[in-house]
């Protein structure tokens, strides 16, 4: 563990849908921590467990989904808190901005009421300092002509203009940890660009941990600290951003870094393909998870549950049977025949 | 005439005569909010076997014009010749001869296909249609385009509700391919799926034009993309091209502002923590194509804009050679 001590812990956090009598898991078992002023990324693709992950950080799970485990925030265990006790925390020290903020915004009211109404919920504040605050946090957001913003409707804003407000509306009462699910995911890549560069800032200035719940490996290097590389509901990868593009051990992780198109990487070709596609949840397969799509597994994938276990010098952990025949050093052996 | 031009100079491995030739193609909306430019005088060629990528943000008329080169829209001006031949005015009914030849797919392949019909029968369809060979021959023609995009023999029977994205995609191509086109407007058509479907599409395009010498038209918002599967790439912004060049030219020397300004947003592995010199850009928004910027429609977001650029529309003219031109008065 980092010398600071994480705001936020997560440990054997499960979660499972009813389906009548029975349970069916989607992410099974996951843990990580981030320390104050850190950007954790959690990566994978569509239903390896990510965006549930974050929803029960927020306890905003849909009413047939339990979770179970641990999550502690600063010092309160807040997983199964319910009601009142959650609200009190959601926004104060923990809060989330979304994909589509269009979802999670008010269309009648302005943008300025709603960051009132956001300060208000949790300071005890006079409506004329909360509006001060508002206008303030709205040009902290970097939005231009705040005042004229201020008495706008979301419907009259842009994308990424909704973005900087829901941004605005989660700084509002100065939070520990900042959830960020998919937040560029529907904007173009300049006002991505920009909305990435403005959480890092404000990241910087506050001291805030920020958890980036993403599929694009590109943001991830450009903006996280730690990374948590997620498949079909399991951590397969941890560590460092710098270790693990720089080695990636888990074959899944290879195979995602190398299926992206890079520009400038010379004559046309084909990319590097994971062949299959990822299991739906009542259909994994024992064993590994990722097995039946592995250039690399053997048989006792197919039979064993890999564990994430210590990988390297610092805190990188894999959870695959193989990854040390995968890094054993480039040159083979001396031949004694030769 | 062609002959002449530098862009095919350069590039000796495609013909002089392009596949399709876009001049002045315009596609204006009259509205109640007035008239939109979504598409405001786009001149480009394409090649046989060749890829040109459209590359862009969204609003900025990329689908439109896409759409208007197969005439699903109405151009308001301006001339579609597809091996000489002037599609722009053909009547609906000339017009399903030549779309034997110019065929689509969309992001949302699954969207775009019947649920009530299997998978065998959607694939068979054009070939009905168009009337080519008896039910056997159209059959066995099914059973070799699953196989060309990658798909089982016993999918022929199942219906699309039963596919994942990635697979309807490979419908979508199938379909697509089924009459041998010689051009497929391919409109984002990996944005919706995971990268590692994502690299099983691009790789099958990749494959199906070495076979078959399709020549395609990628149209994406995503550069990485783009550039990858591209032979040349030409960059839009709010109904005009700004910059087309050969791939490689294209991001070793980008000569448009707004082209750096995409390139240096693009996320990137190898840009670790560093941010690529991104300024703050207040216009994160693409003006209204109903009231684009006078002159040059970039000159509100340009850091680099002089009075010039206010007043004046920038040609696209030709820059550094080798086919590269660009719409800046000042690259």
């Amino acid at each position: 563990m980092s010398a600071d001590s994480p705001v936020l812990q997560v440990e054997d956090l499960r979660i499972a849908f009813r389906e009548g009598a029975a349970e069916r898991a989607a992410v099974h078992g996951i843990g990580f921590s981030v320390a104050a002023g850190e950007t954790l990324a959690i990566v994978g693709e569509s239903g390896c467990g990510k965006s549930l992950t974050a929803f029960a950080l927020l306890g905003l799970l849909p009413g047939n989904a339990r979770a179970r485990g641990r999550v502690r925030l600063e010092d309160h265990d807040i997983l199964g808190l319910q009601g009142e006790a959650m609200r009190r925390l959601r926004g104060a020290r923990i809060a989330m901005i979304f994909q589509e903020p269009m979802t999670a915004l008010n269309p009648v009211l302005t943008v300025g009421a709603q960051i009132v109404e956001a300060i208000r919920e949790h300071d005890a504040v006079s409506a004329a300092e909360a509006r001060a605050r508002a206008g303030a946090l709205l040009a902290r957001v970097r939005i231009p002509d705040p005042e004229r913003r201020f008495v706008e409707y979301p419907h009259q804003l842009s994308g990424g203009m909704r973005q900087r407000v829901m941004i605005a509306m989660a700084l509002a009462c100065s939070p520990a940890v900042l959830v960020a699910d998919e937040p560029t995911t529907a904007l173009d890549v300049t006002v991505q660009a920009e909305i990435l560069d403005l959480i890092d800032d404000l990241r910087r200035e506050t001291g805030m941990a920020v958890v980036l719940i993403t599929h694009d490996l590109g943001l991830v290097a450009e903006h996280a600290d730690r990374v948590l590389v997620m498949y079909a509901g399991r951590a397969v990868e941890t560590g460092s951003a710098a270790s693990l593009f720089a080695t990636p051990r888990h074959p899944y992780t290879r195979g995602l870094i190398a299926a992206r198109p890079r520009i400038g990487s010379g004559a046309r070709q084909r990319l590097a393909e994971i062949p299959g596609q990822v299991p739906s949840l009542g259909a994994v397969p024992r064993g590994c998870a990722f097995a039946p799509r592995c250039p690399a597994a053997g048989a006792p994938c197919r039979e064993t549950l890999p564990l994430l276990e210590a990988a390297g010098a610092a805190a990188e952990r894999v959870a695959c049977l193989r990854w040390k025949d995968l890094h054993a050093p480039e040159q083979s052996p001396v031949s004694l025949d030769a | 005439m062609l002959q002449s031009n530098p862009l095919y100079r350069s590039t000796p491995e495609l013909k002089a005569k392009p596949l399709l030739a876009v001049e002045d193609l315009a596609v204006h909306y009259r509205t109640a909010r007035g008239t939109s430019r979504a598409v405001d005088g786009i001149s480009l060629e394409i090649h046989q076997s060749e890829t040109l990528g459209l590359v862009g943000e969204s609003g900025c008329g990329k689908s439109t014009l896409g759409r208007a080169i197969l005439r699903l829209v109405e151009p308001s001006r301006g001339s579609i010749r597809l091996d000489g031949r002037e599609l722009v005015g053909l009547s609906q009914t000339a017009l399903r001869g030549e779309r034997r030849r110019l065929q689509m797919v969309f992001q949302d392949s699954g969207a775009a296909l019947d649920p009530r019909w299997t998978v065998g029968q959607l694939i068979e369809e054009p070939l009905r249609v168009h009337g080519i060979g008896s039910l056997a021959e159209r059959r066995a023609r099914v059973a070799r385009l699953l196989a060309d995009v990658g798909l089982p023999a016993d999918a022929a029977a199942r219906y699309p509700h039963a596919f994942s994205g990635g697979q309807r995609q490979r419908i979508g191509l199938a379909r697509a391919i089924a009459l041998e086109p010689d051009l497929v407007v391919c409109d984002e058509p990996v944005s919706a799926l995971d990268v590692s479907i994502q690299a099983q599409i691009l790789n099958l395009l990749h494959d199906l034009q070495a076979r078959r010498g399709v020549a395609f038209l990628f149209i994406s918002h995503d550069l990485s993309v783009v550039e990858h599967v591209s032979d040349r790439v030409a960059v839009m912004y709010l109904g005009r091209i700004v910059e087309i060049a050969a791939r490689e030219a294209l991001w070793r020397a980008p000569a448009h502002p707004y082209t750096r300004k995409l390139l240096a947003a693009v996320p990137s592995l190898e840009r670790r923590g560093r941010r690529a010199g991104r300024g703050i850009d207040h216009h994160d928004t693409l003006p209204s194509p109903y009231s684009p910027p006078s002159g040059c429609h970039f000159h509100p977001r340009c850091p680099m804009a002089v009075e010039r650029c206010r007043a004046e529309v920038p040609s696209l003219r030709v820059t550094s050679g080798a086919g590269h031109r660009v719409a800046c008065h000042l690259a």
